[in-house]
């Protein structure tokens, strides 16, 4: 059997589902057999080399660089899941999109980090803005809100024993049935 | 007007997070700058401010899956002080100190055998298909074994004590919510004797790479500069609990023994343009001479000796290297990082054997406090949390200083060192070259997604765009 040509990226998330990834632990080495890796945090590949047949995505999108990576893995990849909460629903980042009682949320998310704490040394009161920082986007969005997501593993993160069953599942093209108790936040 | 050409290394890889570095070239191909970003924005110290203090150990972690636990553990030691728990049972603390020591070694573990082996095991100009864990896997598959069953081993010590592998539950203000069990314990009292060896023979690859190539460490990202970590009251490392001690470049005590609940009268951060990461200072020395380097190479530096056998003799060992005094090489780091490791195991084994870790009592509580402190010692530096709670218990302040961070000013130097000793003039810039400055990027383990907890920096004039380009927004009142 031609080996699977999968990718990965972290988008807006904390590495957390590619943590998980390496938590099947020792079955790594029947991964490998399996797959080879086209671009990935995990390797050296920054760009893609070749079509892929499964892109994984972690994270939703906070910034225009998400954006215009998670448009390239669609465009490469024939199939796209989107791994842990982040991607799924924006997790944890998703929660500067509302902040009680506050009318602008992101402005005061800046003002915390940077103006106002009595802790920062910042004499010219200036925000950082460098054109090498990508833009950041209005609100956190999940990933089926920029582009057509096939498929979805949900967790935070998803468990490696999970993982390893939803990749087992996608390359036999099976569909996997993932127990109730994992399909939740925590 | 000379014209800069500006290299981009980006995305940074086999590092944990998001990050990329800039290279700006003049007409001669010299370098005039280099830079290390970070490029990702959260705006948790705000999003945090209005929940219930109880949540935030749990809801913290999700800053960074590579070492959910240091923040885990570091929000609860903050949130210990708002309960009023002012000395934890034995109990609780012992489980609190396994999950630590567990999580250091696989977060070491990790860095080294997953992210970086491949750049010492294969040289920094190999072949970039095979420069990675896949190639370890391909080319030398028992060492790569090695590294994936410590990590896993580490990674079961944080799912018995936290609950889960990541982003686990076990700490609560004012102790822990379970024990270990007497079955739980068996199965890790099997396998101790395998980690411990292959902890020695991890320490040895490390101790071996830096002398059989000792011109190049002694030559690769070498400067000098402060350092600072916890330290114990006797002078000892411990990874979770102790004072702040700060060594200048020289080895002098800048100060030491320093309750860490008054750090802010010691450290400031101050803001620059072109990075969403801050850079800490020593306010003592300002913000211009007053930076330092945090995590396993700062510790080594710090500390006066390890209480545990086998990782004491091999800290002996490593300030051998340097006749005593501050060790300021980056590479160094693997091997500083490769002695913590061992001490974690050994730590390990001595709390697996401890009875205190099936006792029943695991809570403390005191009187309510408006205010917590928790710092401890991550496996990439030193890492504070400083929260405020009000009467209702929300939480109504949030400041963070994660660990990668202290180690901004000393990443962005070592980058630029590198770059100019191997790209400045050079007429064609190839994937080798640049893959040295990555290379002294990993070397300090940096967890980028850490380090975008607060950021999240714009041009002055703020304009925001929906995900399909369109402006929705636009303000420049941030002038």
């Amino acid at each position: 059997m031609k080996k699977k040509r999968i990718s990965t990226i972290s988008l807006a998330g904390c590495f957390g589902c590619h943590m998980s990834l390496l938590d099947i632990d020792e079955r790594i080495l029947e991964l490998v057999k399996l797959v080879e890796f086209d671009r990935s945090p995990v390797n050296d590949l920054k760009r893609f080399k070749a079509r892929c047949d499964i892109g994984f995505i972690e994270g939703g999108c906070c910034n225009e660089e998400n954006v215009h990576t998670l448009r390239k893995f669609r465009r490469n990849c024939d199939v796209l899941v989107a791994v842990g909460q982040c991607a799924v629903m924006g997790g944890l980042p998703v929660m500067r999109n509302a902040i009680m009682h506050s009318k602008d949320p992101l402005r005061e998310c800046l003002e915390t980090a940077y103006l106002n704490s009595p802790y920062v040394y910042n004499p010219t009161n200036d925000i950082p803005n460098d054109p090498a920082l990508p833009l950041i986007l209005d609100k956190v969005y999940t990933c089926a809100e920029v582009v057509k997501m096939d498929y979805q593993i949900p967790g935070c993160p998803p468990s490696g024993d999970i993982l390893w069953q939803a990749i087992n599942a996608l390359l036999n093209g099976k569909p996997s049935d993932l127990p109730s108790e994992v399909i939740k936040f925590d | 007007m000379t014209k800069t050409r500006v290299i981009e290394i980006e995305p940074i890889t086999r590092v944990e997070g998001h990050g990329k570095v800039t290279i700006h070239l003049d007409d001669h191909n010299n370098v005039r700058e280099a830079r290390l970003h970070v490029v990702e924005f959260r705006g948790f110290e705000r999003f945090i401010c209005g929940r219930p203090y109880w949540e935030v150990p749990v809801i913290v972690q999700r800053l960074c899956g590579i070492c959910p636990v240091s923040h885990h553990l570091t929000a609860s030691k903050a949130m210990d002080m708002i309960v009023g728990a002012k000395k934890l049972t034995p109990t609780a603390e012992k489980i609190r100190r396994l999950m630590h020591y567990g999580q250091i070694m696989q977060s070491h573990v990790l860095h080294f055998f997953h992210l970086s082996s491949p750049d010492l095991l294969f040289g920094f100009d190999s072949d970039p298909e095979s420069r990675n864990v896949f190639g370890v896997i391909e080319k030398m598959p028992e060492l790569a074994v090695q590294g994936v069953m410590m990590r896993k081993f580490g990674q079961e010590i944080i799912k018995a004590t936290a609950g889960k592998k990541i982003h686990g539950t076990g700490a609560v203000p004012g102790g822990v919510n379970k024990n270990l069990s007497i079955a739980e314990r068996d199965v890790f009292l099997r396998d101790i004797g395998q980690m411990k060896t292959w902890a020695l023979g991890a320490l040895d690859i490390a101790k071996k790479y830096t002398f059989d190539n000792l011109a190049a460490v002694q030559a690769f990202a070498v400067f000098n500069s402060s350092h600072l970590s916890l330290v114990r009251e006797d002078g000892a490392l411990d990874l979770y609990h102790g004072n702040l001690r700060a060594l200048d470049a020289g080895g002098n005590l800048i100060f030491d023994q320093v309750d860490y609940r008054r750090f802010n009268e010691y450290l400031m951060e101050e803001v620059k343009p072109w990075s969403y990461m801050k850079f800490p200072f020593i306010k003592s020395r300002g913000h211009i001479d007053g930076w330092y380097r945090v995590g396993p190479l700062a510790r080594m530096n710090t500390c006066g000796f390890i209480d545990t056998p086998e990782a004491g003799k091999a800290l002996v060992e490593f300030k051998n290297l340097t006749r005593g005094a501050p060790n300021h090489m980056s590479l160094a780091y693997h091997w500083a990082r490769m002695i913590e490791t061992l001490h974690c195991v050994e730590n390990i084994e001595t709390l697996l054997n401890d009875p205190d870790l099936q006792g029943t009592d695991l809570m403390v509580k005191g009187e309510r406090a408006g205010e917590g402190i928790g710092v401890i010692e991550a496996p990439r530096g030193t890492l504070f949390h400083h929260y405020k709670v009000d009467a209702n218990d929300q939480v109504t302040f949030c400041n963070l200083i994660v660990s990668t961070t202290n180690n901004n000013e000393a990443m962005n130097r070592a980058v630029k060192q590198v770059a100019q000793d191997h790209i400045s003039g050079k007429p064609k810039i190839t994937e080798g070259m640049l893959n040295h400055v990555e290379v002294a990027v990993r070397a300090y383990d940096p967890c980028l997604s850490c380090a975008t907890h607060a950021i999240g920096k714009m041009p002055l004039a703020i304009e925001m765009y929906d995900a399909d380009g369109n402006l929705v927004d636009r303000n420049s009142q941030y002038i």
